[in-house]
């Protein structure tokens, strides 16, 4: 029978059982999940796929741009000619403080030699413009136009004219990706500034901050301001965060529960401020030497009280 | 093929490169600064699962992987997210195509709400299940509006496959 040993006519053909497909992609689909979430080992994958969408998605948001452009193209004079005397306002009420600042940082340096402490870092980064808010409805973040081109890297903290705005997580060729202070269980190491007292201020993901594990009978006032305490070594100290604007007290509960707003336009498109990565703080004492100590301590104590 | 399997109306061969095409034209409908209004359909679900129900020998879940993978790098989101949501979306959707060209047009799109809403709810299990926040009741308001959609998307896909009504009898082929 020289039939019986020819191959099926093509238009059988239907490749592997979908069910069997399935399978495979939903495996495939949940290990990049988890590795991308556990173990944030797969952005050469994203960076290499954003080097195809991004183009695409710049183009896509130029209508939009163009919009807001014409829109401020025809705001008129009246209001930019408003707007002008404001800020020359604003310019002449801040000049006594700031004239006085260079003069004040050399006296602050000098001093600080005196004193034999470490300078104060200075802060400096560069002006980045924000492209679009990620569409990810889960998360707070937004893209920014600059990456690895212009030498930004993960981690680096982003401000605005006010306060700060927000931490980059991920960085592509050409644009970076901020996620926000208001960002669910983002969090930013924080001072009170009436009291001194440090603490984190944690993201709640609907616009609003939290101070979390402060005592109930804590001295928190309403409109507190909050400023980074630079013990985290990724935020310069002194950037102010929040403004608490809700305190409750609950005595069935350890914690008082303290809300605060953003006070950078943290919502807000504009310009940002990505600031340089700082300087490494010095290491850690090493914590086993203290246990050991005071293990020793403890045996000698025990030793001692046999003997007696 | 016809546009439902009870119409008597032959359509041309659908052309693989506008299938193509209208994958990406979605891809980037979703780019679009729109997508960021309340009640914004997923362009990309609507679009693979409306081939995946009429050539669904052509687009499948393969495709629905890659553009998984697409709008999740666009997105921002985590790998994998859209991926998962589109393969189950592609499989369901071609292996109840056979039932679904039966229907009319306006209860096809009844069969699709499902499996639409199916797509946001996975995604959003996903992501509440690693500890994102919720993100409101609006997200899942997008599939009811491409349900809605589904009619004229039909139209506008299948354009390219009708034959003109009247056709010449004297035609050689």
């Amino acid at each position: 029978m020289a039939g019986m040993d020819h191959a099926p006519p093509p238009f059988f053909k239907r490749g592997p059982a979908p069910l069997a497909l399935l399978t495979f992609y939903i495996a495939v689909s949940l290990a990049i999940f988890v590795f991308d979430l556990r173990f944030k080992s797969l952005d050469l994958l994203r960076q290499s796929i954003a080097l195809v969408v991004d183009p695409v998605q710049r183009v896509a948001q130029t209508p939009g741009s163009l919009v807001d452009y014409a829109s401020q193209y025809l705001q008129g004079m009246h209001s930019l000619r408003q707007e002008n005397d404001e800020l020359k306002h604003a310019k002449l009420t801040t000049a006594p403080d700031l004239q006085r600042l260079a003069h004040l940082e050399a006296e602050n340096d000098r001093l600080r030699k005196l004193l034999a402490v470490t300078e104060r870092e200075k802060a400096n980064g560069q002006v980045s413009q924000i492209l679009y808010t990620a569409r990810d409805p889960f998360s707070r973040k937004v893209i920014v136009d600059k990456g690895q081109q212009s030498g930004i890297t993960a981690g680096q903290p982003a401000i605005d004219e006010a306060g700060v705005v927000g931490q980059v997580t991920r960085v592509f060729p050409f644009s970076a990706e901020i996620t926000l202070i208001t960002d669910k269980d983002q969090v930013v190491p924080v001072q009170v500034v009436r009291t001194g007292q440090r603490s984190v201020v944690f993201g709640l993901g609907n616009g609003q901050l939290e101070l979390r594990y402060m005592p109930a009978n804590a001295d928190i006032q309403i409109g507190d301001l909050l400023v980074t305490s630079g013990l985290d070594g990724i935020y310069l100290p002194g950037f102010p965060v929040a403004k608490v604007v809700n305190i409750e007290r609950d005595s069935a509960y350890s914690f008082a529960r303290i809300f605060c707003v953003p006070i950078a336009g943290v919502e807000n498109f504009g310009e940002v401020m990505v600031l340089s990565p700082r300087q490494a703080l010095p290491e850690r004492p090493p914590e086993t030497a203290g246990r050991a100590a005071t293990s020793d301590g403890q045996r000698v104590k025990k030793k001692r009280m046999v003997k007696n | 093929m016809q546009p439902t399997f009870s119409s008597s109306r032959i359509l041309l061969p659908v052309r693989p490169w506008f299938i193509f095409l209208s994958l990406i034209f979605a891809a980037v409908l979703n780019f679009l600064p729109t997508a960021n209004w309340p009640g914004m359909p997923d362009w990309v679900a609507l679009v693979l699962c409306f081939w995946s129900v009429r050539e669904f020998r052509r687009v499948g879940m393969g495709w629905g992987f890659m553009l998984g993978l697409l709008m999740d790098v666009a997105d921002g989101a985590v790998l994998g997210q859209h991926c998962f949501a589109y393969v189950l979306l592609a499989y369901t959707a071609s292996s109840l195509s056979r039932r679904i060209l039966w229907f009319p047009l306006a209860q096809q799109a009844l069969q699709i709400m499902p499996l639409l809403i199916g797509t946001q709810v996975v995604q959003a299990l996903m992501r509440l299940a690693v500890g994102a926040d919720f993100p409101g009741w609006g997200y899942f308001i997008g599939p009811v509006v491409a349900t809605l959609l589904w009619i004229p998307a039909t139209f506008i896909l299948l354009l390219p496959q009708y034959r003109p009504v009247d056709q010449d009898p004297n035609r050689p082929i």
